[in-house]
C-alpha cells in the first residue's frame, strides 16, 4: 500500500522540477525541490512506495527526463493518471518508472488514501474498489520490466 | 488509401509501402540535436549503455544555446563536459555561440524536407516547418539514438488543419498558432501529427510556419507539419530544378484521400490578435479583451519570435517612437545570422533607439534562467512559447504570450495593446 499524492490536468514539467534546478549536479539534489510551486511540503511528506495520481496531460511541456527522475528518486512506485504528455510518458519508461494510464481512479480518490497497483493484474485498489488500467504495449512493457532501456539495451 | 504526410515520411524512411496510425516502428534517424543542458546527462547515459562510438558522429550536432553566455560556473561545467564529449567521439558538428538550437538546425542546413530527427528538448517539433519529422525524446533515449542510430515510435494519427483566405494586417502566424492551441486545449493533439494546408499558410513566409511547428507541442502534438514548397527548397538550399525533379520531394503532402483522424478549418479573415493568458498555453483571449493592462517588461525573442521578420515587425511599430519610460524590452534575435541581418538593416538600431536592450543570440529569458527574470506580480508580455507557472521567475509572474506586433505595441503604451 502507498499513500496518494493527487495532481490536476495539465501538470507541467517545469512544475514538476523548475528549470533553476536541472543544473545541480544529481537528481538526488534536485528531488527536495519536485513540485514546489504546487505543493512546497510534497518532497518531505512523500515516502517510498507512494503514489502520484493526476488528471489529464500529466507532465506535459518540456522534455526533461529530470522530471520523472526526481519522482524516481523520491521513491514514487508509479504515476497513474488519465492521460499523459508523450514525451514524459517515454521518459517513464526508459527510466523504469511506471507510467499508467488509469482513467477512473482520479475522480475516486483523494490525497493521503491508501491504494495498491498490481502491474502483473493491471488493476488499482482504493478500499474496497478495483479500477482497470490501460495495459502497455508488449515492447513498452519489456523496456520497464527489465527497469529502463539503459538495462534493456545492456541485455540486446 | 492516400497517406498523410506523416505517414509518407515514416514509410519511405523504413523502406515500406505504407505505414498505418498506431502501429510500432522502428526508424533509421536522420539528424540529432543535443543541448547544453541535457549533455551531461546524455554523456553518461551513452557510457552508462557501454557504447564506445556513436553510430555516425556527423549526425549529431551539439548546441550551447540555454546557457551561453555562462552566467553560473554550473553552466560553463556543462560547456566543459560538452566539449570533452565531442572530442572524444569525434562529434564535429558543434555551436557554441551562434544561436538557439531550433533556429540552427533548418538554418544551418542539418535538416531537410522529409528527414527524420530527434533533438532533447520539446521544441524540436519545430523543423516540421520545411516538412521533416522532428520531436522532442528524453536524454537516455538520445543517449540509445547515439549508440544504435535507431528509435522506436508509435505511427501517429494525423489532424489537418486548414486555413484559407488572407490574414488580417495585425494578425500573424503567432495569433493563428495561439487560437488553434486554444481551441484544440493542451492535450488536443496528444501523440498526433498535425498538418497544415490551405492557401493561408502557403502565402506565409518559412520564418511563419517555422513559429506555428515551434507551438504544435504545447498541444501535445507528437509533430506539426508543412509540405515543402519552393519556398521551403530555397530557405534549404535546394534548388528549384532539384526539387521539382525530385519524386521524393514532390510526394511530400497529405494525399486527398488520406485518413485525417479530424479537420479543423478556418477562415483567415476570422482571426484576431489573441494572447495566452496566465499561466496556461491554452487559455486563449482575445487581446482587446485584456487590453489596458500595464506591462513590466516586454520580450521579444526565442525560437517561436525570434526570426528577422519579427525584429522587423517590432521595428517598423518603434521606429522614431520611444517605449513606456517605466517598461523594461528585451530583444534576443534568434541566431548570429539573424542578429547580422538584423543590425545590417538598421533593424537593431531602431530598436535601440526605441530604449529595447539588444543582447546577444540564444535562448535568454524562455528559459527562465537569465537575462531578465522578473518577481511577484509582475507582468511580462513575451514572444516565447511558455507561460507556465514560474516560467520566467518567481510563480507569482504573470506571463503572457503574444505576437511580436502585440508586443510591440505593448512596449510603447505600457499597456496589453492591440496592435493597429
Amino acid at each position: 500500500m502507498g499513500k496518494v499524492f493527487r495532481f490536476d490536468n495539465d501538470v507541467d514539467t517545469d512544475q514538476i522540477i523548475a528549470s533553476q534546478y536541472l543544473l545541480f549536479p544529481s537528481v538526488e539534489e534536485m528531488a527536495p525541490h519536485t513540485f514546489e510551486s504546487l505543493d512546497a511540503d510534497f518532497a518531505a511528506n512523500v515516502r517510498p512506495g507512494d503514489y502520484v495520481v493526476a488528471a489529464e496531460n500529466f507532465g506535459c511541456g518540456s522534455s526533461r527526463e529530470q522530471a520523472p527522475s526526481v519522482l524516481k528518486a523520491l521513491g514514487v512506485r508509479a504515476v497513474l493518471a488519465k492521460s499523459f504528455a508523450r514525451i514524459f510518458y517515454r521518459n517513464c519508461i526508459n527510466i523504469g518508472l511506471p507510467a499508467i494510464v488509469c482513467k477512473d481512479l482520479y475522480d475516486h480518490v483523494q490525497s493521503g488514501d491508501e491504494i495498491e497497483l498490481s502491474m502483473s493484474e493491471g488493476t488499482v485498489t482504493a478500499g474496497t474498489q478495483t479500477y482497470a488500467c490501460t495495459k502497455l504495449p508488449a515492447h513498452l512493457q519489456g523496456i520497464l520490466d527489465q527497469g529502463g532501456l539503459i538495462a534493456s539495451l545492456n541485455q540486446d | 488509401m492516400g497517406m498523410t504526410l506523416i505517414e509518407k515520411i515514416i514509410a519511405h524512411n523504413i523502406g515500406r509501402e505504407s505505414v498505418t496510425p498506431g502501429e510500432i516502428v522502428t526508424v533509421n534517424v536522420d539528424r540529432v540535436m543535443v543541448h547544453d543542458i541535457f549533455i551531461p546527462f546524455v554523456a553518461d547515459k551513452f557510457e552508462e549503455m557501454g557504447f564506445s562510438k556513436i553510430w555516425d558522429p556527423d549526425k549529431m550536432v551539439l548546441i550551447y544555446d540555454h546557457l551561453v553566455p555562462a552566467s553560473q560556473l554550473d553552466d560553463a561545467r556543462h560547456f566543459a563536459k560538452g566539449d570533452a564529449f565531442a572530442a572524444k567521439y569525434g562529434v564535429k558538428n558543434v555551436h557554441r555561440s551562434d544561436g538557439i538550437c531550433h533556429q540552427l538546425m533548418t538554418e544551418a542546413g542539418y535538416v531537410k524536407p522529409g528527414d527524420i530527427a530527434f533533438g532533447t528538448d520539446s521544441h524540436t517539433v519545430t523543423y516540421g516547418c520545411v516538412g521533416a519529422f522532428s520531436t522532442g525524446i528524453g536524454y537516455t533515449e538520445m543517449a540509445g539514438i547515439l549508440g544504435t542510430g535507431k528509435l522506436w515510435i508509435r505511427v501517429p494519427e494525423t489532424i489537418k488543419v486548414e486555413v484559407n483566405g488572407t490574414l488580417p494586417a495585425n494578425v500573424s502566424s503567432k495569433d493563428v498558432i495561439l487560437q488553434i492551441l486554444g481551441d484544440l486545449r493542451a492535450d488536443g493533439a496528444t501523440y498526433k501529427s498535425l498538418e497544415f494546408v490551405g492557401s493561408t499558410f502557403d502565402a506565409m513566409s518559412v520564418a511563419s510556419r517555422m513559429t506555428m511547428s515551434n507551438m504544435t507541442v504545447e498541444c501535445g502534438a507528437k509533430c506539426g507539419l508543412f509540405a515543402p514548397d519552393e519556398k521551403t527548397a530555397e530557405y534549404c538550399g535546394i534548388s528549384a530544378e532539384d526539387f521539382k525533379n525530385d519524386a521524393f520531394l514532390q510526394s511530400l503532402k497529405g494525399d486527398p484521400d488520406a485518413a485525417y483522424e479530424r479537420v479543423l478549418t478556418y477562415r483567415a479573415e476570422d482571426f484576431v490578435p489573441v494572447a495566452a493568458c496566465p499561466s496556461q498555453v491554452d487559455n486563449i483571449h482575445p487581446v482587446s479583451e485584456i487590453a489596458g493592462l500595464a506591462v513590466d517588461q516586454v520580450f521579444l525573442g526565442s525560437c517561436t519570435n525570434g526570426r528577422l521578420e519579427d525584429l522587423a515587425a517590432a521595428a517598423d511599430i518603434l521606429r522614431g517612437k520611444k517605449i513606456a519610460p517605466f517598461v523594461k524590452m528585451i530583444v534576443t534575435p534568434a541566431s548570429r545570422k539573424i542578429y547580422r541581418e538584423a543590425l545590417e538593416a538598421g533593424i537593431l538600431e531602431t530598436l535601440a533607439e526605441a530604449g529595447a536592450m539588444i543582447t546577444h543570440p540564444g535562448c535568454g529569458l524562455c528559459c527562465g534562467r537569465a537575462g531578465g527574470i522578473l518577481t511577484d506580480n509582475e507582468v511580462v508580455v513575451a514572444t516565447n512559447n511558455r507561460n507556465f507557472l514560474g516560467r520566467m521567475g518567481t510563480s507569482k509572474v504573470q506571463i503572457y504570450l503574444a505576437s511580436p506586433k502585440t508586443a510591440a505595441w505593448t512596449a510603447l503604451t505600457g499597456r496589453i495593446s492591440v496592435p493597429e
